[in-house]
């Protein structure tokens, strides 16, 4: 080992290395491996056709997400196709005795939101999915990406995939952020900065004192969005606010156990002088509430200010092209557009912090009558919590109504389906064309802006709704 | 032996000058519910493809018979999104051996060169000519040559090198992949398990 100081990253990718190849990727152990119902099947046929076993079957956990209803999940699934997928997903499980969260489970809920509410999730660990928001569990300062489905099939056959090692970046945000300003602003602030593309290549830390007095969802969902400006993941060092989060959770450590964990977990932080190839800092004081106004999330802006001419970096038909699918012009003003359609829920603001800041705005108003809602919790532990909390009777109280976990119009693969041409405020994480269906227009923003969205009908400043 | 073997590649040429292509347009989520990797070619860029009631557009590129070819040329940032290898496939499916671009989304070139289909990161204003060369004669050819690293358009002559990581490239050339390398070398895995925390 040299002393050169070390980043956080560079201790856990390292500490997974199996076998180094020259010129050529890493073998990567994988200490955690979570499957869903869309892109597993395919890995579980290939292995077959190959004569493979699944090698170490308690490292790797299922839950069905992507293509369940919101509605009426005790009955059987309308969709044929997604009923086979979810029958797959079960059939495959129990043949190689992997522990599997189906449709109707307690425990059921959204990939990345279940991971970590569980104590699935912890520092130092390696951690991947085929689903690129896998990035999520960085919050917890463990190294966590998307992979495609032959590399799932790697996991379950080898439990290790074949990586080039990333660059490292860091992003440090300081100061105080103002009132109205969540986590999903800084991340699409930050994005808005970088570019869809900026940091394509890249392993990302965020430092700074922002960041380090974030709650574990708020980590969570900056982390979740690092995909959305190229990054392979995002990574917080652990501390105690990660400790105390995670401390008595069901799959978490205890006792003896426990305790040596916290040791190790107290050692991963990045050392003073540790090199970066990239840094960026910015302020906090700088951040709106955002929200984006074309069709990919680096078309962010701080939600008083007008849709910029062309961006640099992009050619103007490219940008053209976005915005005439938006049906937006440049030098508009956002505040005060229309808007049809608001979701809050996906791995990005499914978690209970969400529907607080949700209700927050909600209380004591009522849903504009033309607006269609979708309260849509990331796992039925979030679903209890805010029946527990008394969130559910302001929401019903203001006309609202809460559906059942999944990933719902975050990809729009259930009935959850924006019509055409018809404005989402969304606090999920892609703001693609046809994304939330086709022809589908949406707009990124935090829950505060989709509940003044939701009360108002249009696109609202939240702090002017904030007592 | 998972795919084809990868040596030259020498074919006209799909032109796509649009950039950050994301892997939602390559193919839309619903149709990711199939449980077998078959017919997703048939879906391929689907709603830039056709009308919601099935009829071509006829000012999509890949609806302009005038243009074919086992390379599609892409716009820069090209596969950025979902980590859905079915993005991979249905270019796979549909033809495509190669894309073209002046820069690549991580996943999506993983998926790739886990199935395939090379892909070859060129400058921007290489990227350029070849946009140039094929929209003067669209029967233009390009060709990609793996062994060398370099890709060429015949017609005027143009070439640059790109790069490519000698494992992988051993790899496309030979038709191996990533699950046959981790499989020969399963005790070393093993052991390495053992010494896990987790
Ligand atoms: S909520 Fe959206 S981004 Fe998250 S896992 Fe589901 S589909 Fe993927």
């Amino acid at each position: 080992m040299s002393n050169k100081p070390a980043t956080l990253f560079d201790k856990v990718w390292d500490s997974h290395v199996v076998r180094k190849i020259e010129d050529g990727p890493d073998v990567f152990f994988i200490d955690r491996h979570f499957i869903h119902e869309v892109t597993s099947p395919v890995a579980f046929l290939g292995m077959e056709n190959r004569g493979l076993k699944v090698m170490f079957p308690e490292k790797t956990f299922a839950t069905a997400d992507h293509n369940t209803p919101t509605i009426n999940q005790h009955l059987p699934v309308q969709d044929p196709l997604s009923a086979n997928q979810l029958k797959a997903l079960e059939t495959n499980s129990n043949k190689y005795g992997i522990s599997h969260w189906g449709l109707g489970n307690p425990k059921n809920g959204i990939v990345h939101v279940v991971g970590p509410e569980n104590g699935i999730t912890l520092p130092g660990m390696t951690i991947v999915c085929g689903d690129s928001h896998t990035s999520t569990h960085g919050a917890f300062g463990a190294i966590a990406f998307g992979i495609g489905t032959s590399e799932v099939e790697m996991v379950l056959s080898s439990q290790c995939i074949m990586q080039p090692k990333p660059k490292k970046m860091r992003i440090n945000v300081n100061g105080q952020l103002g009132k109205g300003i969540t986590p999903k602003d800084v991340t699409l602030y930050i994005i808005s900065k970088l570019t869809a593309a900026g940091a394509t290549g890249y392993f990302v830390e965020y430092a700074g004192d922002v960041f380090e007095n974030m709650s574990m969802e708020g980590r969570m969902t900056v982390c979740n969005m690092s995909i959305e400006m190229g990054a392979r993941g995002g990574i917080i060092a652990p501390d105690e606010t990660t400790f105390n989060y995670i401390k008595g959770r069901e799959k978490a450590p205890k006792g003896e156990a426990w305790d040596k964990a916290l040791a190790y977990w107290k050692t991963l932080r990045t050392e003073e002088g540790a090199a970066f190839d990239q840094e960026y800092t910015y302020d906090a004081a700088d951040i709106e509430p955002m929200i984006t106004y074309g069709t990919n999330p680096g078309m962010g802006m701080g939600i008083t200010k007008h849709i910029p001419a062309a961006l640099a970096g992009d050619s103007k038909t490219s940008y053209e092209k976005s915005l005439q699918y938006m049906g937006f012009h440049e030098e508009e003003a956002m505040i005060g557009k229309k808007v049809d359609y608001v979701f809050i829920g996906s791995c990005t603001n499914g978690r209970i912090e969400d529907f607080r800041a949700f209700a927050s705005i909600v209380k004591g108003r009522k849903k504009a009558e033309h607006v269609t809602a979708w309260i849509v919790p990331g796992s039925h532990i979030v679903e209890q919590q805010i029946k527990e909390e008394g969130i559910l009777d302001i929401l019903t109280e203001a006309g609202f109504q809460l559906r059942q976990p999944g990933c719902s119009a975050c990809l729009a693969m259930n009935d959850d389906k924006v019509p055409a041409g018809k404005y989402a405020v969304s606090t999920s994480n892609r703001n693609f064309e046809g994304r939330q269906g086709p022809g589908s227009r949406t707009m990124l923003a935090s829950p505060l802006v989709a509940a003044a969205a939701a009360v108002t009908g249009v696109v609202t400043d939240p702090r002017e709704l904030i007592a | 032996m998972a795919y084809d073997k990868f040596t030259i590649l020498k074919s006209t040429a799909v032109p796509m000058p649009i950039e950050n292509v994301d892997t939602d347009q390559i193919i839309p989520a619903r149709f990711l519910k199939a449980t077998e990797r078959k017919g997703f070619g048939d879906n391929l860029f689907r709603d830039w493809r056709y009308e919601t009631d099935g009829t071509p557009k006829k000012d999509f590129v890949l609806n302009n018979p005038i243009y074919s070819g086992k390379i599609l040329v892409a716009g820069k940032n090209f596969g950025s999104g979902s980590s859905r290898e079915h993005a991979a496939w249905a270019i796979y499916d549909y033809g495509f051996r190669c894309v073209v671009s002046s820069f690549f989304a991580d996943i999506f070139k993983n998926n790739s060169l886990n199935i395939g289909i090379l892909p070859v990161q060129v400058s921007p204003e290489f990227l350029d000519k070849i946009f140039t060369a094929i929209e003067s004669d669209p029967k233009a050819e390009v060709e990609v040559n793996l062994e060398t690293q370099t890709i060429t358009i015949p017609a005027t002559g143009d070439s640059e090198s790109f790069a490519i990581n000698s494992y992988k490239k051993h790899n496309m050339m030979n038709g191996f992949d990533d699950i046959d390398y981790l499989q020969a070398m399963k005790d070393e895995i093993k052991v390495f398990a053992d010494k896990s925390m987790y």
